[in-house]
């Protein structure tokens, strides 16, 4: 039972990360780009964001932080892909390798320095701690309970806006859409950034609400999870909700497997969420209905002009 | 055409309009006059300027030239947008919709903040398709719905957009003969509904029947303005669309020798019901094969090359029957193919001018054996090349994307005119090329034949057809729809079979 309710208090914090980072990616694809620099901004996000509550600032100031380097970094690969029309899976790699080469250097000297993190409900609430559920509530914070409303949002606002129909025209048939008046570059752009903005609060996260320390390399391929569970999902936000909160549970197993020390290889453990990817890719390739990928995703626009 | 007003100022009229695609006049003074509740076709050949000047009206292309009056007052449309305003709707003929979207959806996006919700643009798709007579269901998804209901979407755009003056763009070519005759029908009706409708149509006998008035363009020009549709004759416009090409080009003396291709009852995807195909080939001719694009020439094409299976019939090249032959076997026996995209099945646009003419040569060993590539006899065999067929400015290395049009046909004809050609398939071969290279191509087939090979020239250029070929067909619907030597080619015969009579 203690094993149980200690899991269920942690899967949130697991999941948060993944969904914020996926949600993002699914709205910059669903307007047409590719976006496969998710690892390097969450890896941005995540220093900048300790570094700056490392230099005394609040942990929101460092969330803000955090987010605003990894759109800074998005806003690069937007003008690089939509503008000059580079190759969005090489730009993307590039995102990749400049986030996780950048925070390796400039992150050096801040490893393995603690620091007091984002408060946790249980900080800011009275909660009975002998109640379960209050244990439960107590583990959380306000960004893991934010999430899963901001996908729905996310959701609603793709699916019954006409500014989300306008984007999602983009990712399927740009040359209609422009047709339609809609500005292709303009659009895209913004989902980018946008992306940008959801990997950075998700790399922040991982620092300052879930790990309160910086070290190379933490987010540990959770942006490549993210880039999986757009497929998962369907390009719907409100699927990646289910399927985050899925990778989610099988991450946060590791750590409490740890603690109560049961006798399992630690390292098979690990492969776990990374294992659950493949096979959840090869289950939603077998079922035959549409992947729901855009149609346009990854296709350079060009305006067919003659004057 | 119902009777109006004396008086009453034109739909649209365009007056004296130029336009020229870098510094090659597309329109030329052209004119087209539209009147309130016709159904108005424009005619021409591929080229002859009908859908430049309908972009022109629709604001896609500025005029260099000309005015355009719309309803009485001047505008000439600097967008599309501005045209939509004015109430000029175009159908194009690659549809502009959304295919994971449903209708109301595609709909909702193009009338953008004009509607308020998904449901209000539903509904009211509902009500004018209830008002013109069109079936649409506005929540089936674009993906699940055949062509014909597809263009009854795009029409219902439009007319949402507010548009009284309509222009199809050719739209009973993707269209089946019943559902032709339903389009057709319903044109009549929006005209009688006080709209204005523009066919542009190379089917003219499909239309006639359905249309008031008829404007024929030849060349960017206006050749016939606007007649009654009862006062002119089926051979008088026939003769009108192709001109004087047909009387006025060279017409080379035949002397065929041995049948070289004959092509019996071939069937492949796009005919008409129970279509063949029938041809004979002969050393030492061309065979000029006519007819507007679209009309199954590419797939004749595939079949003879091999990469598209024939489904009925059959066809032999000297005797040999090769209808199930693998490419490489026909390339054995002397069949050589330029098709009418050179970079999509003639050349490799990133392979260098060398590989690309030794690729056809490299099975047979010719350029280092059985497993290694001879660099340097394939350099020498691009050098002789380049000296032969005078490509300009460029070395064995060059990749062919970098040269110009004229240069890469030639790297192509270099490689297929060669000692083995006995048949040569030869589609548009001088297609967006230049005079000079146009006329360099032509003159490399006519030296070709005059060595003895055989030709079937597959072109919607009628003046290359007429000033190559001994003999003259012309393709309608993926059929042969005549065969008649040079000599006995008139403008007549050909306009008629070209627009869909005899």
């Amino acid at each position: 039972m203690d094993f149980l309710i200690g899991w269920l208090a942690i899967i949130p914090s697991y999941t948060t990360p993944l969904l914020l980072a996926s949600v993002g990616l699914i709205l910059s694809e669903r307007a047409g780009v590719l976006n496969l620099g998710a690892e390097g901004m969450m890896a941005l996000g995540a220093m900048t964001a300790a570094i700056t509550v490392l230099a005394g600032h609040d942990p929101w100031m460092g969330i803000a932080a955090g987010a605003a380097a990894a759109v800074a970094v998005s806003l690069l690969f937007g003008l690089a892909v939509v503008v000059f029309r580079a190759d969005q899976t090489l730009a993307g790699l590039a995102v990749v390798a400049i986030g996780l080469g950048v925070t390796g250097t400039v992150g050096r000297p801040y490893v393995q320095q603690t620091f007091g993190g984002l408060p946790k409900l249980g900080d800011l609430l009275a909660l009975d701690p002998a109640n379960p559920l209050g244990r439960i509530i107590a583990a959380q914070d306000v960004i893991s309970l934010a999430a899963p409303i901001l996908a729905l949002a996310a959701w609603w606002w793709l699916m019954k806006t006409q500014a989300g129909l306008r984007l999602r025209a983009a990712g399927e048939n740009p040359a209609a859409a422009d047709v339609a008046g809609v500005d292709i570059q303009l659009t895209q752009l913004a989902a980018v950034l946008f992306a940008g903005l959801m990997c950075g609060l998700a790399g922040a996260y991982l620092s300052v609400a879930t790990s309160h320390v910086w070290v190379e390399n933490m987010v540990a391929a959770r942006g490549w999870i993210a880039v999986a569970l757009v497929i998962l999902a369907k390009w719907s936000p409100a699927r990646a909700v289910i399927g985050a909160m899925l990778f989610g549970s099988a991450d946060a197993l590791v750590p409490r497997l740890q603690a109560i020390g049961a006798d399992v290889p630690v390292y098979l453990m690990m492969m776990l969420p990374y294992a659950l990817t493949l096979f959840v890719l090869f289950l939603t390739s077998l079922s035959g209905r549409g992947s729901g990928e855009p149609a346009s995703l990854g296709a350079v626009y060009l305006r067919q002009d003659k004057h | 055409m119902h009777v109006l007003p004396a008086g009453t100022p034109p739909a649209l009229d365009l007056r004296g309009i130029c336009k020229a695609f870098d510094g090659k006049p597309a329109l030329d003074d052209a004119h087209f006059s539209l009147a309130w509740g016709e159904v108005h076709a424009l005619v021409g050949e591929n080229g002859a300027g009908k859908s430049t000047l309908m972009n022109v009206a629709t604001g896609v292309y500025a005029a260099d030239h000309g005015s355009q009056i719309v309803d009485g007052s001047e505008l000439s449309p600097r967008s599309p947008q501005e045209a939509t305003d004015a109430g000029i709707g175009m159908v194009h003929q690659h549809f502009r919709l959304v295919d994971r979207f449903s209708v109301a959806e595609n709909v909702l996006l193009t009338l953008g903040g004009r509607v308020r919700s998904l449901r209000a643009a539903a509904d009211l798709i509902a009500a004018k398709a209830r008002e013109v007579g069109l079936d649409v269901d506005p929540f089936r998804q674009v993906s699940t719905l055949s062509i014909a209901e597809r263009q009854r979407v795009e029409i219902l755009k439009v007319l949402l957009l507010g548009a009284r003056i309509i222009i199809l763009d050719e739209p009973t070519a993707v269209l089946t003969e019943e559902e032709s005759s339903a389009l057709l029908v319903f044109t009549r009706r929006l005209a009688d509904a006080d709209h204005a409708v523009v066919l542009i149509t190379h089917k003219l006998k499909e239309v006639a029947a359905h249309t008031d008035r008829i404007t024929v363009m030849r060349h960017g020009k206006t050749v016939l303005a606007g007649a009654p549709m009862a006062e002119v004759s089926e051979a008088e416009v026939g003769r009108l669309i192709v001109g004087e090409a047909v009387v006025a080009a060279a017409r080379p003396q035949s002397r065929p020798g041995e049948e070289r291709l004959v092509v019996r009852g071939l069937g492949f995807d796009g005919q008409k019901r129970g279509g063949a195909v029938e041809l004979t080939l002969r050393a030492g001719e061309v065979l000029g094969l006519a007819g507007v694009g679209g009309n199954g020439q590419e797939q004749l094409v595939a079949c003879l090359a091999g990469t598209l299976a024939a489904s009925a019939g059959s066809f032999t090249l000297s005797g040999v029957d090769v209808t199930r032959a693998t490419p490489s076997r026909r390339r054995d026996l002397g069949l050589r193919v330029i098709p009418a995209s050179r970079f999509a099945t003639g050349l490799v646009r990133q392979m260098s001018i060398a590989e690309n003419l030794a690729m056809t040569n490299v099975r047979t060993g010719h350029f280092g054996g059985r497993w290694f590539l001879d660099r340097r006899r394939m350099k020498a065999a691009a050098l002789a090349a380049i000296e032969r067929f005078d490509i300009r400015g460029a070395g064995p290395n060059r990749r062919t994307e970098l040269l110009s049009g004229g240069n890469a046909q030639k790297v192509l004809l270099a490689r297929e005119l060669d000692d083995g050609l006995k048949v040569l398939i030869a589609h548009s071969p001088s297609r967006g090329l230049d005079v000079k290279a146009s006329e360099f191509v032509r003159d490399a087939i006519r030296a070709a034949v005059e060595a003895g090979a055989a030709c079937l020239l597959i072109s919607e250029d009628l003046q290359e057809v007429m000033g190559l070929s001994h003999r003259v067909a012309v393709m309608n619907g993926g059929v042969i729809a005549g065969n008649r030597p040079i000599a006995d080619v008139t403008p007549e015969w050909i306009g008629a079979l070209l627009t869909g009579h005899a």
